[in-house]
C-alpha cells in the first residue's frame, strides 16, 4: 500500500522507509484471505512516571487477521491499545501504518486515519439512544461543512439518509434493531458492548481494536459476540486486534497471538505456538493438575 | 369590563414573561457553553456587553481604540466616518465573536482541559474583567443607543384590542414582543441543530463524553470553538435586545448575575430549562413586586425576589426543573 492511501492530513508530513513486508498474503485454512503487515509497533515504551508500564515491545498486525493480545491484568494490554489508538503517546518507539510512520497525533486524528475501539469499561454516550451512537461512529464518514448542515435542505439531508441506512445495516448486523430507540443508560451491561461495537463498526474501520469485547458474559453471549466478531472479519475483512482474557475463546477466534506480562513481550505466534511455550505458562496459562 | 385590579395584574403577567424572554437569552449561551464543556462561563455576561459594544461601534465607524490611540499619539481621530447598515454590521460583530470564541479556546482553555471545575470557572472570571477592560479600550464606556431598527414603543394594536374587550388598554412594549419572537426562533434553531446535524451530533457526544467523542473522530478543540462562537451569537442577540432597550452601557454584564437564579431554576444543562426558568423569574419577580412588594413590604423586592427563589430550588431541588440529577452508581 502506498503512503498516498494513508490520510495524512493534520498529522503533517509522514517518514517513508522501505519496510519489508511480511511475506505476502496468504490465504488461511478456512478461505479467507490475509495480507501483509498493515499496522507495525517497534519497540514501543510508554512510562507513567517511574512505572514502565511497556516495556520495549515490538509487533506487528496483518491486514485481515484477528490478532488477540494476552496477559495477565497489569500486563500492559490496555496501555498498549491506547498507544495504538492515540490516547496515550509512548515515550520511544514508533508506531508504523499502512507502510509509514505514524507522527505524534491525537486520538481523534487516528479515528479518521480508520482505526475505530471499543473500550473495556465501555465509553458511549449513556444521555443518547442507541441509533443515536451508531451514528456518532459514521461522523468520520460525513463530509459535509456546517453552513450546508445548517441549511439541511441538499447535500445534508441525502448525506444524513446514506448514512442512516448504512447504521441501520449495522445495527441489524448486531442484532440489536429492538432497542434501537433505547436510551443507552437504560441497556444492560452486555447489550452495552454490543452497541459499542456496533458503534465501532459504523466507522467502516481498517483496523478494530476491542478491549475485552466478552467482559461479564455468560457462554451464550459469549458465542453471539464471538460469532460476530468473526462475521465482521470474514465479511468486511477488517483487521481486528482485541484484548481477552477467555482462552477458549483466544484460541478459537484468532490467527495470531502476542502475549504480554509486566510490561514485556513474553510470546508472539500462532495460537498453538503460544499455548505451549513454557515461559507462556508459567505466567498466565498456567498447567493443568490431575 | 374586567376589573382593574385583574387588568392590571394580567399586564404585569405578560410584562414578566417579556422581560423572562431576555433573562433567558443571557441563561441561554451559559447552558451552551457548560453543556459542551463543562465550563461555567461567568464572563457570558460581558460578552453580551462586548458583543453590543463592538456592534454599535462597527455600525457608527468607530475608531476602535480610539482613546487610547490618541491620548498616545496625541491625535483626534473619533470616527472613521461611515455608516456601516445594521445587517451588515451584525455579521461583522458575529466575525468578531468567532474570532473571540477562537482566542478563547486556544490561549485560555486549551491548557486547562482536565483542570477542575472551579479552576475553569476562575479562568471565566478573569475573562470576565479582561474583556470589560478591553471594551472599555476598544470602544469607550459613555452610554450608547443601539438602534438596529428594531421597533419600539407601545404595541397600538394590543392597546386598542385590549381596551375594546376589556375596558383596559394592555401596555405591551413593541420591543419586548420582537425580543420573544427572535428568542423562541432562537431555541428553536439551537435545539434543531443539536439535535439533527453532523455538528450538532458531535457536540452532544462532546457533552456526554470526552473520551467516547474522540475515539469517533471528534476534534475536542473545534467543538469548543463552536460551542463558544454559538454563545458569542447568543450573547450578541441578548445584547442587542437589552442594548435597545436601555441603551449600551457597562452596566449590562450585571444582567449575567440576574441569569444565575434562571440556570438555578432551569437546570445548568437544559436549553428549554432556561427558558422556562427565564419565564418563571420573569413572571415571579414582577407579580411579586406587584401584589405583594409594593403594597406590603415597601417596594423595590425585584432586586432579591429570583435570588430567593434561587435559594428555595437549591434547597430542595438543586439539579433545577430540567436538569439532570447526578446519580453515582456505588
Amino acid at each position: 500500500m502506498s503512503a498516498a492511501s494513508v490520510s495524512a492530513g493534520q498529522a503533517g508530513t509522514m517518514e517513508r522507509d522501505s519496510v519489508k513486508d511480511q511475506a505476502d498474503s496468504y490465504v488461511t485454512d478456512d478461505g479467507r484471505t490475509i495480507g501483509p503487515t498493515v499496522m507495525e509497533m517497534k519497540n514501543i515504551t510508554l512510562r507513567f512516571g517511574g512505572v514502565e508500564a511497556i516495556k520495549d515491545i515490538s509487533f506487528d498486525i496483518r491486514e485481515g487477521e484477528i490478532r488477540a493480545i494476552i496477559g495477565p491484568n497489569g500486563a500492559g494490554k490496555s496501555s498498549m491499545l491506547n498507544v495504538i489508538s492515540g490516547f496515550y503517546v509512548p515515550q520511544e518507539g514508533e508506531v508504523w501504518y499502512k507502510g509509514a510512520k505514524r507522527p505524534p497525533m491525537k486520538p481523534y486524528q487516528v479515528a479518521q486515519q480508520g482505526i475505530a475501539r471499543t473500550f473495556q469499561n465501555i465509553a458511549l454516550f449513556e444521555g443518547m439512544s442507541v441509533l443515536d451512537n451508531v451514528m456518532t461512529g459514521r461522523l468520520t464518514q460525513m463530509k459535509t461543512g456546517m453552513l450546508a448542515q445548517s441549511f439541511w435542505k441538499g447535500p445534508a439531508e441525502r448525506e444524513e439518509i446514506e448514512n442512516r441506512e448504512i447504521a441501520e445495516k449495522v445495527i441489524d448486523f448486531l442484532e440489536i434493531q429492538a432497542i434501537r430507540k433505547t436510551p443507552v443508560a437504560r441497556l444492560p451491561y452486555g447489550l452495552k458492548k454490543r452497541v459499542e461495537l456496533a458503534r465501532a463498526l459504523a466507522a467502516e474501520p481498517t483496523i478494530l481494536l476491542l478491549d475485552e469485547p466478552m467482559a461479564g458474559m455468560n457462554v451464550e453471549e459469549k458465542e453471539d459476540m464471538s460469532r460476530f466478531i468473526l462475521d465482521v472479519n470474514d465479511e468486511f475483512g477488517t483487521t481486528i486486534a482485541l484484548i481477552e482474557h477467555d482462552m477458549g475463546v483466544v484460541m478459537d477466534l484468532s490467527d495470531r497471538v502476542v502475549v504480554m506480562d509486566y510490561g514485556r513481550k513474553i510470546g508472539d505466534g500462532s495460537p498453538d505456538e503460544v499455548r505451549n511455550n513454557q515461559e507462556v505458562i508459567d505466567a498466565y496459562l498456567g498447567v493443568a493438575h490431575d | 369590563m374586567m376589573p382593574e385590579q385583574l387588568a392590571f395584574t394580567i399586564e404585569v403577567f405578560l410584562n414578566g414573561l417579556m422581560a423572562g424572554v431576555l433573562y433567558a437569552l443571557v441563561a441561554l449561551g451559559f447552558v451552551l457553553i457548560y453543556k459542551a464543556s463543562g465550563i461555567f462561563n461567568y464572563a457570558q455576561g460581558v460578552m453580551a456587553l462586548f458583543a453590543a459594544l463592538t456592534l454599535v461601534g462597527v455600525m457608527e465607524g468607530q475608531v476602535p481604540f480610539g482613546h487610547l490611540i490618541n491620548a498616545i499619539l496625541g491625535t483626534e481621530v473619533h470616527h472613521f466616518g461611515w455608516h456601516i447598515p445594521a445587517f451588515l454590521a451584525i455579521v461583522l460583530t458575529m466575525v468578531v465573536m468567532i474570532v473571540l470564541a477562537y482566542c478563547v479556546q486556544r490561549f485560555v482553555f486549551r491548557y486547562l482541559v482536565g483542570q477542575e471545575p472551579i479552576i475553569l470557572f476562575m479562568a471565566t472570571i478573569g475573562l470576565a474583567y479582561f474583556l470589560e477592560g478591553v471594551g472599555d479600550l476598544m470602544w469607550g464606556s459613555e452610554i450608547k443607543t443601539l438602534d438596529v431598527g428594531l421597533p419600539q414603543g407601545i404595541n397600538v394594536w394590543i392597546d386598542e384590542f385590549t381596551y375594546n374587550a376589556t375596558g383596559y388598554g394592555f401596555f405591551i412594549d413593541n420591543l419586548d414582543i420582537v425580543a420573544s419572537i427572535v428568542a423562541a426562533v432562537l431555541v428553536i434553531g439551537l435545539v434543531m441543530f443539536a439535535q439533527y446535524t453532523k455538528q450538532g451530533r458531535a457536540m452532544r457526544a462532546v457533552a456526554d463524553d470526552h473520551q467516547a467523542a474522540l475515539s469517533v473522530g471528534v476534534s475536542l478543540n473545534f467543538i469548543w470553538i463552536l460551542v463558544w462562537s454559538l454563545a458569542g451569537f447568543v450573547a450578541l442577540v441578548a445584547g442587542i435586545m437589552w442594548g435597545a432597550k436601555s441603551g449600551v452601557q457597562f452596566s449590562l454584564s450585571l444582567i449575567a448575575l440576574k441569569a444565575l437564579p434562571v440556570l438555578m431554576l432551569g437546570g445548568f444543562t437544559s436549553i428549554p430549562g432556561a427558558i422556562v426558568g427565564g419565564l418563571i423569574i420573569g413572571v415571579g419577580e414582577k407579580l411579586f413586586e406587584f401584589l405583594i412588594g409594593a403594597p406590603f413590604l415597601g417596594g423595590a423586592t425585584e432586586n432579591w425576589f429570583a435570588y430567593m427563589l434561587a435559594l428555595v430550588f437549591l434547597v430542595f431541588r438543586p439539579q433545577g426543573l430540567f436538569g439532570e440529577k447526578i446519580i453515582e452508581r456505588v
